[in-house]
């Protein structure tokens, strides 16, 4: 593989995390190209969710680098990486339930975030053009003043990706965007990722392996911290390493 | 709340400021004597501090149980300065080193602390009573808040500050008056505070700030801070991996909260006549938070209304059951945590608005039936 290849949207090498000696993700290097959707699959306790916390700083990494377009993210704080271009939904849907889906989008759009800006921000028409085209993308058009506590499991999960589309982050990370959803849910929102991603890099954490299959570019197949196989999904479904472990039971 | 019209004040907003204006500035001097009205500008002093509570603990979900350290150290600023004024050389010439305060003498102090020198300019003490609080507020936002310290924890933290504060003024006899507080204030740039004439007009004085600080807290509800608040409390981590540096927007609140315990503290010694470290503890600031609880934590009208009634409770049953009160006062708690948590401004949403509503339309006056003070917006 080549080391700093500028090709590469994100470069994660040597990731480590050891949870009081206990190492959820082992030396792990991966390496996501432009527009790519890398989709990371793995059994229960492979540390999926764990690697996606690393790179958003949510949980800080023993040892490694992850190199962001030429940034180190493991030395910045969650919300300079957020403003670096990287956007991370949730694996339980996170949305403001107390706020209306137009004031949960609104949070999210990148402007007026320190106190300040914050205080001053005014709703002009340039702010609700960009809700509504979001909200045209995510299916809620027609739901922008309801509270978001009473959207359906799904429609709150789309809207958690609308809330990241708002920023038009350049990698967007997604945790088991499709679970608990509907077949039809489902389908639309297979739909939706492949409309998104045409235009920046995804990280996807999947268990539905027909769901995988329609949206990955390519797979990384994640035990025990480690990477256990690594390409396209033909590839990787015929590895034997990969059957025994995972796909075979 | 629509999107088309995001204005500062609802039309029932309006009306809710409206009737506490009309409360404040008309109903109680007209109906009280000076004696009773003053007694109610004390206690709404105290809507300050649950102003505050409300958009720290309500709106933040910080819940900090020392706000009366800033209610303290507002209202021991302004006592200082009406102190170095009552204690003039003529006033304390019996003294053994006339010109400082009389609890400074009988500590055998024989001369001013140098901390206490600036506070002979009125102006230097009403920017203390500010400022002071708020930097004390903004060091322990800073200190807890970029550690990720909240909820329990810093509630627990703060309640300790408040006893620290405490046993440090006792302590400090000889520079803060000790147990007793900085007692017999007298006038205010010649002007005498303990005159009729003058406990009315400080009502007033106190009715405005009070109302320029409801109108504070109102625009920053309704601005998108507001919003983010709403948000924290309930999604701290979605907020953060939005791009916010939750911490800044956590200690700008509590500042806010602070600053406006710190107007109420001053105000309170200006119309009392003294302050004392029983205010500062743990006992009144968890009284603070039961005023807030009671006029509803989501409520800013509420906050108000919680602090005059609860107030006004104390004062009249512990008049003619001193021992009782602080069984009425938990009571009163267990009550509200049990039955309403949303407090008088939940119980006014849920059932006065709708039934308001309703015979207006039958008197064929038509109204939007929307409850007022509705939680969390």
């Amino acid at each position: 593989m080549t080391i700093n290849n500028p090709n590469f949207v994100l470069m994660v090498e040597g990731l480590t995390v050891s949870f009081d000696g206990f190492k959820a993700v082992n030396d792990l290097s991966f390496y996501v190209e432009p527009n790519e959707c890398r989709v990371i699959i793995g059994p229960n306790g492979a540390g999926k969710t764990t690697v996606l916390d690393l790179i958003c700083g949510r949980t800080k990494a023993t040892a490694g680098s992850v190199n962001f377009k030429g940034q180190e993210l493991l030395k910045m704080r969650e919300d300079q990486i957020v403003h670096a271009g990287v956007g991370r939904k949730f694996q339980t849907p996170s949305v403001y339930e107390d706020l209306s889906v137009f004031e949960n989008l609104e949070i999210s759009y990148p402007k007026g975030h320190n106190v300040f800006g914050a205080l001053t921000f005014r709703r002009d028409q340039q702010v609700k053009d960009r809700i509504a085209e979001i909200a045209e993308t995510i299916f809620l058009q027609d739901l922008l003043e309801e509270k978001a506590a009473y959207l359906s499991h799904g429609q709150k999960q789309w809207l958690e990706i609308g809330m990241l589309l708002i920023q038009d982050p350049e990698l967007l990370m997604l945790d088991e965007p499709v679970a608990g959803m509907s077949v039809a849910e489902r389908k639309k929102t297979a739909a939706l990722l492949n409309r998104i991603i045409a235009d920046r890099s995804v990280i996807v954490i999947e268990h539905d392996m027909g769901f995988v299959a329609d949206i990955a570019t390519r797979v990384t197949v994640l035990h025990q911290g480690k990477t256990l196989s690594e390409g396209s999904m033909e590839r990787v479904q015929n590895d034997p390493k990969v059957i025994e472990v995972y796909l075979g039971h | 709340m629509s999107i088309a019209s995001h204005r500062l004040f609802s039309r029932n907003d309006l009306i809710g400021f409206a009737v506490l204006a009309a409360i404040i500035f008309i109903v109680l001097p007209l109906a009280l004597d000076t004696f009773r009205l003053n007694l109610f500008g004390k206690y709404l002093t105290y809507a300050f501090v649950a102003l505050g509570l409300v958009l720290c603990w309500g709106a933040g979900g910080i819940l900090s149980l020392g706000q009366g350290v800033f209610f303290g150290l507002g209202g021991y600023c302004m006592a200082m300065f009406l102190k170095l004024e009552a204690s003039s050389p003529e006033n304390t010439a019996i003294q053994s080193t006339p010109g400082i305060p009389d609890f400074m003498d009988w500590n055998q102090l024989s001369a001013l602390p140098w901390w206490w020198e600036p506070f002979h300019s009125l102006t230097f003490s009403i920017v203390a009573v500010v400022v002071v609080p708020v930097f004390f507020a903004f060091i322990i936002g800073v200190a807890m808040f970029r550690r990720r310290v909240g909820g329990v924890y810093f509630a627990i933290i703060t309640q300790a500050i408040a006893a620290i504060m405490t046993i440090l003024i006792i302590g400090q006899q000889g520079y803060t008056g000790g147990v007793n507080g900085i007692t017999d204030l007298r006038t205010l740039k010649g002007w005498d505070i303990r005159t009729d004439s003058a406990k009315e007009i400080l009502y007033f004085v106190n009715g405005i700030l009070l109302f320029a600080c409801l109108l504070a807290a109102q625009y920053i509800r309704k601005s998108k801070l507001g919003r983010i608040l709403i948000a924290m409390r309930d999604q701290e981590d979605r907020v953060r991996f939005s791009g916010y540096d939750v911490a800044d927007f956590k200690i700008f609140v509590f500042c806010v909260g602070a600053a406006f315990a710190a107007i109420g503290g001053a105000m309170f010694t200006l119309q009392v006549g003294f302050m004392s470290p029983s205010f500062v503890g743990i006992v009144p600031s968890i009284e603070m938070v039961i005023y807030c609880a009671v006029g509803g934590r989501l409520s800013i009208l509420g906050a108000v209304y919680g602090a005059l009634l609860v107030n006004w409770a104390k004062t009249t049953f512990s008049e003619s059951f001193p021992e009782l009160w602080l069984f009425g006062l938990g009571a009163l708690f267990i009550a509200v945590v049990m039955a309403f948590p949303n407090g008088l401004a939940g119980v006014y949403a849920e059932h006065v608005a709708p039934r308001i509503a309703r015979l207006l339309r039958r008197g064929g006056v038509d109204l939007p039936a929307t409850p007022d003070k509705t939680p969390a917006e």
